[in-house]
């Protein structure tokens, strides 16, 4: 079977249009979005949603498919943006170059977690935990590592010259490069997916002990989702250390951020390729709807209270979680008629 | 650090009895959590957020109506008893069972409407209270223990031990205890299950919502605070060992002179560096706790 | 492939102090099929767990065609040669019928289109390969069952160990899966231990029957020497019936009230 044939066999014709009309939009999308008023607010709304399903997609490698709940991913968001941001600030060593060092020390941080929870049998709210304390744990080290600022920060000047070797240059750049990453990422889980990794990976979300029966080494093949997902996502805070310029422990680390990473899978659909997507979409459109609602009751009503704004997303997230347990894609993919012969993969 | 080893054993000692007193109202907030998540395995990721209601509702009481959130306690517990009544039985009923990142999902979402509600009502701004007594002290030897933390930890200790007359002495407490046991018995025996966690759920809100009163008494609030008592909670609730009432206090305890010791021996920013230490500790290599017993 | 040989020798285990089970030994030459049996709590599925490598005994040694598998990992074993089912089943059930023999498969061969050429063979032999895109949830008992066994063997074994595989199959599905096996073992000669109540099958599949009670082994012999031997009709008193003679296939009474 060809490469081709394997990313696409059982994918129904629709769904494939679709998804190419989908890409054919996005590579197009900062030149579509000149033509609007505020084009460049919506750039980095539409690069917003596209870095969350990025990482959405790597954080749901390691819960949707091997079914570890991690709360504390911002360890490798944090690790990832640190060492490279470091690299460069202190020795002048480029991004791309920056990246295969911060992958290998999220996937070093991955391994230990990954190892300490399954070989002492945490699972479910233990693990997380786990996790919780490993990133708690790394923001209060960071606080206190001068060589990378401390609590103080890390900042990445603004180079006159940018160049695109040094992650340095507008947002048309950033946009590009999250928009592959999230691409490659999508192909690499559709292709994990299909392969013997994927089918263990789902044999032991859905039962371990049988797993293990049919010859699964069970501890191994979690670790590998672990490391996977760990370095996908340190690549993802790299980006978003050299797009955002800054990096403060406090944040970097922060269990905010985590949950952050966990949202847009959740929403969108554990499991699913496009659940990261979809969630990603759905909740930054609604983090901006609420936002300018919060802006209209101010302006025209006169009613101006902090945290409106999250009242509202707060209660969309109640109402989503409560009313589309699964996720919003799977729904909407039967609606669409996406789905295959089997409900819950796209 | 003092050269004086005397100054600084003293010192030591002083941050130890400070972190017991601190250590007690944790207590009675973990209890609340060992209420929800030992007897319902709820994942209640609002349990801070509730904390910190309960703190936004003794100051209100103290600030509009000059009430002592000593005084108040009983109506702040009663008020969150409802809530968590009420949440229960509409909300988290449906979701008992499920696996956790639902659960996790589910009252993170409660938890951003509770947290983002006190700061749209209260401001961002902290707040506190400022009672007769802030000032006053109690002196023990070389020790100085300050009044508010000694009537706080004495009252947490009472709501404690109410709790614990409930949950042995009463039929709506040995009921709950059947259903966290025996789920199924509970239901053959004719217990309307529902209805006991709703209560149980209420309970365990109670108990936050009175520590929360008194925690007032302690710190000032302000609405960020709710994710760190959160995690404090899971900590001691973890440490000390799930569905042990004894195990929520004693964690309670543990971690409050944990953070005192480790904020004078470090520096304050780290304090909670051993809590977290503790944990990943007692996960791996205790993980029913340090003082567990078969429930 | 032919059957590999186990031998069991001098197996114990206890729990928190509870012997569950004290010096077990048994032969199970290749290509054989014998028949584990006993009251409920008599410690076969014990027996089987340490065979599989859920646990390891306490003392004592199991070997596989001469080398000790005692204390391995359970998919060590499965990569040893010896395939497993549960007494309660436990397919994958999010996934499809096609999909978890796909997963068995996949201990042998490391490319998935190899793995589900193979399990469609499989499916086959089953007779479930018209269920194949069907979800495990969404299967009945019997299939579920014929799912287990099909899993297992798609991991390419040389001894299967089957757990109550009959409990609360119809008579016909009973007489199936003993159609199925006797063929099976007839074939490839892979050898069968199985632990069973349901005492048509027994009788009609087990060429050599092992009886445990209270952990201990109290007796052994061919299918007609056991139900006749005096400590096992004590265990089994208070039934209306001795145990039924040997059939020669299908048909005869089983006696009722056989779902312990």
């Amino acid at each position: 079977m060809s490469i081709w044939q394997r990313l696409t066999d059982g994918v129904p014709a629709r769904a494939l249009g679709a998804l190419m009309l989908l890409a054919a939009l996005l590579l197009a999308a900062p030149f579509l979005l000149r033509v609007l008023p505020a084009g460049d607010y919506w750039l980095s709304i539409l690069i917003l949603v596209i870095y969350f399903s990025y990482i959405g997609q790597a954080w749901n490698i390691m819960m949707g498919f091997a079914g570890q709940l991690s709360l504390g991913h911002a360890i490798y968001l944090g690790l990832g943006g640190y060492v490279a941001a470091a690299l460069y600030v202190n020795l002048g060593i480029g991004p791309w170059l920056g990246v295969f060092v911060a992958i290998a020390a999220a996937m070093l941080a991955g391994g230990l977690i990954g190892f300490l929870g399954f070989r002492f049998s945490l699972a479910g709210v233990y693990f997380a935990l786990l996790t919780i304390a490993f990133a708690e744990f790394t923001r209060i080290l960071f606080d206190h590592f001068k060589w990378v600022g401390g609590s103080g920060g890390l900042f990445l000047k603004v180079e006159a010259e940018g160049s695109a070797f040094n992650l340095q240059g507008s947002p048309l750049l950033f946009y590009y490069v999250i928009l592959a990453l999230a691409a490659a990422v999508f192909v690499l889980c559709r292709w994990l997916l299909t392969s013997r990794l994927g089918y263990y990976w789902l044999a032991i979300r859905e039962d371990p002990e049988a797993a293990q029966a049919a010859g699964i080494n069970v501890l191994r093949t979690k670790l590998l989702a672990v490391l996977i997902s760990a370095g996908l996502t340190a690549v993802g805070g790299v980006w978003s250390a050299f797009y955002y310029k800054n990096l403060f422990p406090e944040s970097a680390f922060a269990m905010g951020r985590s949950i952050e990473v966990t949202l847009a899978p959740i929403i969108g659909g554990l499991g699913t390729l496009f659940g990261p997507i979809v969630g990603s979409a759905l909740l930054v459109g609604l983090g901006d709807l609420f936002t300018t609602l919060a802006e209209y009751l101010a302006n025209t009503w006169g009613i101006k209270a902090a945290g409106l704004k999250q009242i509202g997303y707060g209660l969309a997230l109640l109402l989503i979680v409560m009313f589309r347990r699964d996720g919003v894609w799977p729904w909407l993919a039967r609606h669409l008629g996406f789905d295959r012969q089997r409900e819950d993969r796209p | 650090m003092s050269a004086d080893p005397g100054q600084f054993l003293l010192t030591l000692l002083q941050a130890i009895v400070m972190g017991l007193l601190t250590g007690m109202v944790y207590g009675l907030m973990a209890l609340g959590l060992s209420v929800i998540f030992g007897v319902m395995r709820v994942v209640n990721f609002a349990h801070g957020e509730m904390m910190v209601v309960g703190m936004y509702l003794a100051w209100l009481a103290f600030d509009q109506l000059g009430l002592d959130p000593l005084v108040s306690l009983p109506a702040v517990a009663a008020a969150l008893f409802v809530f968590g009544y009420v949440l229960q039985r509409t909300v988290i009923n449906p979701f008992i069972g499920l696996p956790e990142h639902m659960q996790f999902m589910l009252l993170l979402a409660v938890a951003i409407l509770l947290v983002n509600a006190c700061l749209a009502i209260a401001g961002p701004d902290t707040h506190g209270v400022q009672v007769d007594y802030m000032f006053d002290s109690f002196n023990i030897g070389p020790l100085v223990l300050d009044a508010v933390r000694v009537y706080a930890a004495l009252a947490a200790l009472v709501v404690a031990g109410l709790l614990w007359l409930f949950f042995t002495r009463t039929r709506a407490g040995k009921a709950i205890r059947a259903a966290a046991d025996n789920h199924i018995g509970a239901l053959v025996v004719g217990l309307d299950v529902r209805q006991l966690y709703a209560v149980t759920f209420g309970i365990g809100a109670a108990c936050v919502g009175a520590a929360g009163a008194l925690m007032l008494l302690i710190v000032q609030v302000h609405p960020f605070l709710a994710i760190d008592y959160t995690l404090l909670a899971f900590v001691i609730v973890i440490v000390g060992g799930l569905g042990s009432m004894s195990g929520a206090l004693a964690g309670g305890l543990l971690i409050g002179v944990s953070e005192a010791v480790a904020g004078v021996l470090l520096q304050p920013s780290l304090k909670s560096v051993f809590s977290f230490g503790l944990l990943i500790l007692v996960l791996l290599l205790r993980p029913q706790g340090l003082l567990a017993r078969r429930s | 492939m032919s059957g590999a040989h186990l031998a069991v020798r001098g197996i114990a285990k206890s729990f928190r102090g509870l012997r569950a089970v004290s010096d077990v030994a048994f032969d199970v030459p290749g290509g054989a099929i014998h028949a584990l049996i006993g009251p409920n709590g008599a410690g076969k599925t014990t027996c089987f767990n340490m065979i599989a490598g859920v646990f390891a005994p306490d003392t004592g040694d199991i070997r596989l065609d001469d080398r000790s598998i005692a204390g391995l990992r359970p998919d060590q074993i499965c990569a040893a040669g010896i395939g497993r089912t549960f007494q309660i089943v436990k397919p994958f059930m999010g996934l499809t019928v096609e999909e978890n023999v796909t997963v068995g498969a996949l201990a042998r061969t490391q490319h998935v289109t190899e793995a589900r050429a193979a399990a469609l063979r499989i499916l086959h032999e089953l007779g479930l390969d018209d269920r194949r895109t069907v979800r495990a949830a969404n299967l009945t008992l019997p299939d579920r069952k014929r799912l287990e066994v099909a899993r297992a063997l798609a991991t390419g074994p040389r001894l299967l160990l089957l757990d109550e595989v009959m409990a609360g199959l119809r008579p016909t599905e009973t007489d199936q899966m003993v159609a199925f096996l006797k063929d099976l073992n007839a074939r490839t000669g892979i050898t069968i231990l199985l632990i069973e109540h349901v005492m048509r099958a027994v009788m009609a599949l087990s060429q050599h029957i092992v009886v445990l009670h209270h952990g201990e082994k109290i007796a052994e012999g061919t299918p007609q020497a056991v139900t006749r031997d005096p400590a096992v009709l004590e265990v089994y008193l208070g039934q209306e019936e001795a145990l039924p003679p040997p059939q020669r296939g299908g048909g005869g009474r089983r006696p009722e009230g056989e779902t312990t």
